[in-house]
């Protein structure tokens, strides 16, 4: 498989969240600032690629009837490694993100493509093939928490673009995820049709 | 006094799905149909009460003792699998009934982050056994009512004659938009 192809699809062809819809508990759930969103994007992308890696070269040694329980042992592996990792060198991010570390666990997207991709391809592209669906799903995260926290508090990345008092604070709110996703999602439809 | 103050907290104010974003996927997936969202609300609520009583009897009896809390997120997720496979397994004997009703959405469950986010919580909550079982059942209680209100509308939804780019999960979103408002209506009851 062209390998290029291979690594873009997962940034709009067959984008995690404005397509697939997987994942959408993290995506709505962290995305109340757009480094909030980068950084869960990051966090899941070295799950992905990790879990990828291990799961294509071990994929001959399990055997067919307990795979599942298999990768997610796997995977379970990584997030913990990723939630010590953020413990200690970034502790900020850490606690903002809070709960949704450890759910990188049942985050569809890992298991998805662990049981979809790597267990059918080679190493090489199941690594490629992670970090193209991880940067895309960092990449829609961090679209959705700009439009939140641009909309809500009138920041981009914690610099002032216009003055708090005019923001609706709703984006930041729970309902303002639903919301802002929904038209997302309407608007990039209507660009793929176009 | 104070369980009544978890368990109105764990409906309304901190609803799981509408609030705290645990168990979207199941929200927007079985939410067409209203007997279907009444299916997944029973099975969540069965397997969050039982799980999260294995879970929290595991990470005081064996986690703590032994010093391996970083073993938390993966002996958590593997007890959920099993349980649900286990569940699965003795409701088919036991109560063949039930398993035609919950039978379809039990193996859905496992992926449920709902299930192993109040696992964690109850421990990060430092909740006693008692207040965790209270807790996993009218939080899972709360999962189930916003998934029948959310269904009803969407079936009346079916109806309306809605724009044609937002047709689909847009309006879906949209729609659990305003019922999450609706929802913050209940801030400061506790």
């Amino acid at each position: 498989m062209n390998q290029w192809k291979n690594f873009t699809k997962g940034f709009f062809k067959e984008n995690a969240v404005f397509v697939l819809l997987l994942g959408m508990c993290p995506t709505l759930g962290v995305t109340s600032s757009a480094i909030n969103g980068l950084g869960m994007g990051l966090a899941t992308t070295f799950v992905l690629v990790m879990s990828n890696l291990v799961i294509s070269l071990i994929k001959n040694l399990v055997p067919e009837k307990v795979r599942i329980p298999a990768f997610i042992v796997v995977i379970a592996t990584f997030v913990t490694v990723v939630q010590m990792l953020m413990q200690a060198y970034t502790p900020a991010l850490y606690n903002s993100l809070g709960l949704f570390i450890p759910l990188i666990v049942v985050n569809c997207i890992v298991l998805g493509r662990a049981e979809a991709f790597a267990s059918k391809n080679s190493v090489g592209s199941s690594i490629v093939d992670g970090l193209g669906m991880g940067l895309g799903f960092a990449m829609a995260l961090t679209m959705l928490g700009s439009v939140r926290e641009l909309l809500g508090s009138g920041k981009l990345f914690n610099y002032t673009i216009y003055p708090e008092d005019y923001g609706m604070l709703v984006f930041i709110l729970a309902p303002g995820a639903f919301i802002a996703l929904g038209y997302m999602i309407a608007v990039i439809d209507k660009m793929k049709k176009a | 006094m104070e369980y009544v103050i978890i368990i109105v907290s764990a409906i309304f104010v901190n609803n799981v799905v509408l609030s705290q974003f645990l168990g979207i996927c199941p929200f927007l997936g079985v939410s067409k149909k209203l007997s279907t969202g009444l299916g997944m609300g029973g099975a969540v609520t069965f397997v969050m009460i039982v799980a999260t009583l294995v879970t929290w009897l595991v990470q005081k009896l064996i986690l703590e003792p032994f010093n391996v809390t970083y073993l938390q997120t993966i002996s958590f997720i593997l007890i959920i699998a099993a349980l649900v496979q286990l569940v699965e397994i003795v409701l088919k004997k036991v109560s063949p009934p039930l398993y035609q009703a919950l039978g379809v959405f039990l193996p859905l469950i496992t992926t449920n982050c709902a299930i192993l986010g109040v696992a964690i919580l109850t421990i990060q909550k430092d909740f006693d056994l008692i207040e965790s079982v209270v807790f996993a059942g009218s939080t899972a209680i709360g999962f189930a009512l916003a998934l029948v209100l959310f269904a009803g509308i969407r079936e009346q939804l079916d109806l309306a004659d809605v724009p044609k780019g937002m047709k689909g999960t847009p309006i879906a979103l949209v729609t659990a938009g305003l019922l999450a408002l609706a929802f913050m209506g209940f801030a400061n009851l506790v």
